[in-house]
């Protein structure tokens, strides 16, 4: 599913890489640990996280997400989204608590085919 | 009416094995005396911080918590580092955590923030190097 | 719905919470990691959702009065974790889906976000 779609359906605030907006979205991943988030998170994910500082955009980039979406009103440090600019990962926002952008985001991904279950094995 | 209650909580610098048990036995007490609910989360929640910023930067800290008829208060003292800029320790998101404090869901700089917003009067001090002291008054009757 | 039927749904392993899972009724929850942001927005009688297996994570849940602690990726919290959950009462679950499947089961399981800001009170939308 391309991210454009998910931005649309789901009214997120594009922060930066508005040309990025074609990529394809694997699957979703979930946290505030960047250790944890590097370690189990998937190439193609959309990442959801309260976490703002410029690090998120080092460990979206080396995993190779679709995007940040940053939930609950958080807002970006100002380098973050100019490295993410630079880096071209799009940061996105939304007002919704993680758990329920996780949930309306599983709803619209489980619906394609290419979606697989995500089990820590 | 519940008679005037004070009990004085000592905290220890970085044992993080017993952080929130000052806050947990302090939120027993309120709820014996049947403080409204949504008072006592309040309540809970700026003592569980602070006791955590204890926790995460000084050596050691007393909380104490005296209930009256019409207020919840709590000082906290600590002896520490201090904090140099008190203006930007405040402000949501500024942290000086450690990467440690951080893996453990801690550290993201909401702390002082947090208690601010749980209180009805919050006045914070602090000497670099002495310590930081923090007055908490959270009034009974609700928001 | 009931705490018993979240463990169906997540395929879950109940922990903590044997003598209560049957008749304890859930309606919110709250994903997190950041336990500053779950004292600040988790509504009492939320399940919270976390990555963390901390004492700490148990002693969050029983400041903010939540349902139980949903532990995620299958991690098993350890026996300390798992006594003071028993002393205080909090039912614990581990499931072996990351953060992002178990909100999205639970979610379309009709499990709603719920957010509580202290200082005023803002429901999620459903």
């Amino acid at each position: 599913m391309k991210l454009r779609h998910l931005v649309e359906r789901l009214d997120l605030g594009v922060l930066c890489g508005e040309d990025k907006l074609g990529n394809e979205v694997s699957g979703g991943y979930v946290g505030d640990l960047l250790s944890d988030v590097m370690a189990n998170s998937s190439k193609g994910n959309i990442w959801i996280t309260r976490q703002s500082h410029q690090n998120i955009v080092a460990v979206a980039s080396l995993r190779e997400h679709a995007a940040i979406i940053l939930a609950l009103g958080k807002k970006p440090d100002d380098d973050t989204i100019e490295k993410a600019t630079r880096e071209g990962i799009p940061v996105l926002a939304t007002d919704r608590p993680g758990f329920e952008i996780a949930g309306q985001i599983y709803a619209l991904l489980s619906n394609d085919r290419s979606f697989r279950a995500g089990t820590e094995s | 009416m519940s008679r005037a209650y004070e009990k004085t909580f000592p905290v220890e610098g970085d044992n993080f094995d017993n952080a929130g048990t000052a806050s947990i036995e302090i939120k027993k007490i309120l709820k014996d005396l049947r403080i409204d609910e949504d008072v006592l989360r309040k309540t809970a929640i700026a003592v569980y911080e602070s006791e955590l910023n204890i926790i995460s930067y000084a050596r050691s800290g007393n909380i104490t918590l005296y209930v009256d008829d019409d207020t919840i208060n709590i000082d906290v003292e600590d002896e520490g580092p201090g904090i140099e800029d008190i203006d930007l320790a405040m402000q949501p998101g500024y942290s000086t955590a450690t990467e440690h404090i951080r893996q453990m869901g801690f550290g993201a700089g909401m702390g002082l923030y947090n208690i601010k917003s749980c209180s009805d009067l919050f006045e914070i001090s602090s000497t670099p190097n002495v310590g930081t002291r923090l007055k908490i008054i959270i009034k009974r009757n609700g928001r | 719905m009931k705490l018993h039927d979240v463990v169906e749904i997540l395929d879950a392993k109940l922990l903590i919470g044997e003598d209560r899972h049957r008749e304890l009724e859930v309606k919110t929850a709250f994903s997190a990691d950041l336990m500053s942001d779950v004292l600040a927005f988790a509504k009492s009688g939320s399940l919270i959702l976390t990555g963390l297996t901390t004492p700490q994570v148990v002693r969050t849940a029983s400041i903010l009065d939540a349902a139980a602690l949903i532990i995620v990726r299958g991690k098993i919290p350890s026996g300390e974790t798992l006594q003071l959950a028993r002393e205080l009462d909090i039912p614990v679950l581990s499931t072996r889906y990351i953060l992002f499947e178990t909100s999205g089961r639970l979610y379309a399981n009709g499990i709603v976000g719920c957010v509580e800001k202290i200082g005023g009170t803002r429901d999620g939308e459903p």
